[in-house]
């Protein structure tokens, strides 16, 4: 999606191959900040949980194991659940789809809504009204609401579930990615391409896309959160994966009964949510601000260059 | 300076300022004196620091900067070790700032009246006597008070209006200090002329030390009687404005006034290649060495110290001063360089006939009847002020606006407004180099990429199988090194970056190469040398060329023909021998009389 540009070095000099991958270093040097590094460790630690739990999970996630919305006992250190199954074991094997579908959705949705985007900004006219207007549309339901209006016509399915999520997401990010490539389809570079005769489709993908490499990142970030609260969201109101399967949104809702006899069938998979959230928010935070902080650098030089002052004394 | 030098308003005494993070020496031990009612004239280019130095004779350090060590001396008091509660009663009052883009330094929402009456009220002026020196500093900037003008707001004011306004208020209080930033960058050459006018007046007529900040050689010389050049935050040169200009003892003044154009020579410009080193990167030694023709070992060991050279007053900072070959070294006249041997006048059919080009924005007509020829082999300069449509001209040729009627032929062939429908051979012909450096290169492309393609999109070739040899020579033949081709834009000065966007035109071999206020955002050393690149790349490769400037000094070092343009029209066209040396428009006499003169600078500077 975020290919770099392509630049490759012509063959057969001797100058150096410098192929700095700016998104990479975009990425390293915010997860090297304290922000970053906050917001990575949380969720690395909440993935790892997810895709290493399913193999240590102490027992079988749908096996009836002892008596329903009991208290943790050192046999079942979370207790069990409304049905009498270990809630260890669940929160351990519920993570790994939820996790999976949500990457799945967010990919669909930043995607098609930079493509919309982009291309709104740099066609304009008609094509703008008709992109845009089509968003708005969507735009107009909430976000859940219009997810579960897809997921309730077409049925429970885990792909339209993904599906209906990611189109869900298109919107928003069509919005932020067009109000983006505006400003940069004005910016002479662009210009300068497309008085060569440049096919618009290739101005779009290799002068203006990877120009967007600040927003897309935080985007990226800021959607794959969204995709896990509107999943969970879903499975809690029952239109998302079905069960008896573990997964961290259904189980609050099926457990939130038994609150009062075992309230860690209910608090442990809010908290992991809660702490991939805030840890994903967190990262992403952290990564707009290096980016940015990358953009004002350069700003900076070429302003200074130009022989622009801002500054005035008070 | 001579021995009736009158004592000094301002002394400004080993002034040194450093990045409070780093330490790394920004201004580094600046000395500098200023009689009052003298001018003192600071020469730097971006990067100099010259605007820091600027700032902190005022007493002030921009973010991430603090004054380090040194005094500045207003009649005996140091402003430096003033309290801030002190300093801030002087500010306005006793010392004052002009900055350089006026329509960010005076507060978009007061009218000009309330902005001035702020100023003197908080320095203790009352009633009828504020209101009668607000109206009295008004028409000392040439502004009339009785026309309304304290009740407009200063979005309704022209760019040189604004800078009087900016300078009224600098001059409300009777300052004994004032320090001026480029004030006049950014304004036209008539704008400037009537503000450098306004500002050598007060100046004189109160007694005020001022502090003429600035890149431009030409209008420091025509304002100031002394001068400091300053490089890599040092000054490197100091004396009477005659004796630094007329004979600079520097290498680096001696090649800043090599590159300075001129409207009256025609001569080719001699450009100094790089940029001064950033704070925190300044080699050992003297900070030119690296640019330094005549650099020698002893340069890179020490610091030179600044020492008096064979004229009285003039100090320079140069191991050649020392061992008394300054002179010798550098050729002391401005570039004299050979003439342009004048292409013969060519009966071919024209590569670009334009006629009756209108061309519009909106419903606003901002081009009307323009009649413009380009022959082959030929550099015709657009010049006019801002403003003057010569831009959105040149945008019409190359298919950039598409909203006008009229003819233009290529090749004889009528062109499209747009350039959609352009076949591919007209769009490979006519290349355009834009004005802005910074804004032309993709910042996510390799330079070899750029460069790379045009020639892909023109020569419909895959990536993999293009020619690398061909990109190579157009880096080569744009004067650059071939180590740039994997580097970034960011990773390049302004004037390489012009470079590589020159390279990205030739490596398609356009018949027509349009040139939009190519040098306008470089360094006067670094658009020398760009200038002097496109003038040898035009009699390389025989192109028909269109060089648009709003700076008729640099027609002569690049045109044979000349087109002038004011409001939207073609005033005066002609050979640039006929329209600089015998203008018949009244409009083309006057841009040629408002444009700082660096002649009348040498011989002015003594009577001024």
């Amino acid at each position: 999606m975020t290919t770099l540009p392509p630049g490759p070095p012509p063959r057969g000099t001797t100058a150096p191959r410098v192929r700095r991958r700016e998104w990479l270093h975009i990425l390293t040097s915010a997860a090297r900040t304290p922000r970053g590094m906050a917001g990575s460790g949380l969720t690395l630690l909440v993935v790892l949980l997810a895709v290493i739990g399913p193999f240590v999970s102490p027992y079988p996630p749908l096996q009836f194991v002892t008596t329903p919305g009991a208290p943790p006992t050192s046999k079942f250190p979370l207790g069990s659940d409304i049905l009498g199954r270990d809630v260890l074991s669940r929160v351990l094997d519920g993570g790994w789809q939820l996790l999976l579908m949500a990457t799945a959705a967010m990919l669909i949705g930043v995607v098609l809504g930079t493509a919309a985007g982009i291309a709104a900004a740099q066609l304009r006219g008609w094509r703008d009204g008709l992109i845009m207007r089509t968003v708005d549309v969507i735009l107009a339901f909430p976000q859940l609401v219009f997810a579960l209006l897809l997921v309730s016509i077409l049925g429970p399915a885990r792909w339209l579930l993904v599906v209906a999520v990611g189109i869900s997401h298109v919107p928003q990010v069509a919005r932020v990615i067009r109000a983006a490539a505006l400003d940069v389809s004005e910016r002479d570079f662009v210009k300068a391409v497309e008085i060569t005769g440049v096919r618009q489709s290739k101005v779009m993908s290799g002068e203006i896309l990877p120009n967007l490499l600040t927003p897309l990142t935080v985007e990226a970030g800021l959607r794959l959160t969204y995709s896990i609260v509107i999943m969970t969201g879903l499975s809690f109101i029952g239109f998302g994966l079905q069960p008896p399967a573990p997964n961290w949104g259904y189980m609050i809702n099926e457990n939130r009964i038994i609150l009062t006899t075992n309230p860690w069938a209910v608090v442990a998979p809010a908290i992991l949510i809660a702490v991939l959230t805030v840890g994903l928010n967190t990262f992403t935070d952290a990564i707009a601000r290096v980016a940015l902080g990358i953009e004002r650098a350069e700003m900076v030089i070429a302003e200074a260059a130009a022989g622009s002052v801002t500054e005035i004394p008070a | 300076m001579t021995v009736a030098t009158p004592p000094s308003r301002l002394v400004v005494e080993g002034l040194t300022v450093t990045a409070a993070g780093s330490g790394a020496a920004v201004i580094e031990d600046v000395s500098v004196e200023v009689a009052a009612g003298e001018v003192l004239g600071v020469v730097g280019e971006s990067g100099s620091g010259k605007t820091t130095l600027g700032l902190a004779m005022v007493g002030h350090a921009r973010r991430g900067l603090k004054i380090a060590a040194g005094a500045v001396r207003l009649d005996g008091t140091d402003l430096l070790s003033l309290p801030p509660a002190e300093l801030r009663r002087l500010r306005g009052a006793a010392i004052a700032y002009v900055p350089q883009d006026p329509s960010s330094a005076i507060n978009p929402s007061l009218r000009v009246g309330g902005m001035l009456k702020e100023v003197l009220t908080a320095h203790g002026w009352q009633g009828p006597e504020a209101d009668a020196r607000l109206e009295e500093v008004l028409s000392e900037v040439g502004l009339d008070p009785r026309q309304g003008i304290l009740s407009v707001y200063p979005h309704q004011l022209s760019g040189g209006q604004q800078q009087r306004v900016a300078i009224a208020m600098a001059f409300a209080c009777r300052p004994r200090l004032i320090v001026l930033d480029e004030p006049t960058t950014g304004l036209d050459v008539t704008t400037q002329r009537t503000v450098l006018e306004t500002v050598a007046r007060m100046c004189a007529s109160y007694g005020v030390a001022a502090v003429y900040v600035s890149h431009d050689v030409v209008v420091v010389g025509e304002l100031s009687k002394r001068v400091a050049v300053v490089y890599s935050g040092r000054v490197i040169e100091t004396g009477a404005t005659a004796d630094v200009f007329g004979a600079p003892a520097h290498p680096y003044t001696q090649g800043l006034l090599r590159a300075v154009p001129s409207p009256e020579r025609s001569g080719r410009l001699v450009g100094m290649e790089g940029v001064p080193p950033r704070p925190g990167q300044r080699p050992a030694g003297c900070g030119f060495a690296p640019r330094c023709p005549f650099v020698m070992q002893r340069c890179t060991a020490a610091m030179p110290e600044l020492i008096p050279t064979d004229r009285a007053g003039q100090l320079a900072r140069c191991v050649l001063v020392e061992t008394g070959q300054a002179r010798a070294a550098g050729a002391v006249a401005p570039a004299s360089g050979q003439d342009l041997a004048e292409p013969a006048p060519s009966a071919a059919a024209p590569v670009l006939q334009v006629t009756g080009l209108d061309a519009f924005y909106g419903h606003r007509q901002v081009l009307s009847g323009i009649d413009l020829a380009v022959p082959p082999n030929t550099c015709v300069a657009i010049v006019g002020e801002s403003g003057s449509g010569k831009t959105t001209l040149a945008r019409c040729i190359a298919g950039l606006h598409t909203n006008w009627t009229g003819q233009v032929r290529y090749g004889g062939q009528p062109l499209t407004p747009g350039i959609r429908r352009r076949p591919k051979e007209v769009l490979r012909g006519i290349q355009y180099v834009f004005q802005n450096p910074y804004a032309s290169l993709n910042p996510r492309r390799t330079v070899g990429g750029l460069v790379a393609q045009p020639v892909d999109t023109f020569a419909g070739r895959r990536r993999g199988r293009r020619d690398d040899q061909e990109i190579l020579d157009a880096l080569r033949s744009a004067a650059l090194s071939v180590e740039l081709v994997n580097r970034y834009p960011d990773q390049l000065s302004g004037g390489e970056r012009q470079r590589v966007a020159i390279a990205r035109t030739l490596v398609v071999s356009p018949t027509l190469l349009v040139c939009d206020e190519v040098t306008s955002s470089l360094d006067v050393s670094v658009q020398a040398a760009v200038v002097e690149l496109l003038r040898r790349l035009q009699r390389q490769h025989g192109l028909a060329m269109i060089f648009i400037t709003h700076n008729i000094a640099l027609i002569r070092s690049i045109a044979q023909q000349v087109v002038v343009m004011h409001d939207g029209q073609v005033v005066e066209s002609g050979t640039v021998a006929d329209v600089l040396d015998r203008p018949r428009a009244d409009y083309t006499r006057r841009l040629l009389d408002d444009v700082p003169k660096f002649s009348a600078a040498m011989t002015g500077a003594s009577d001024a």
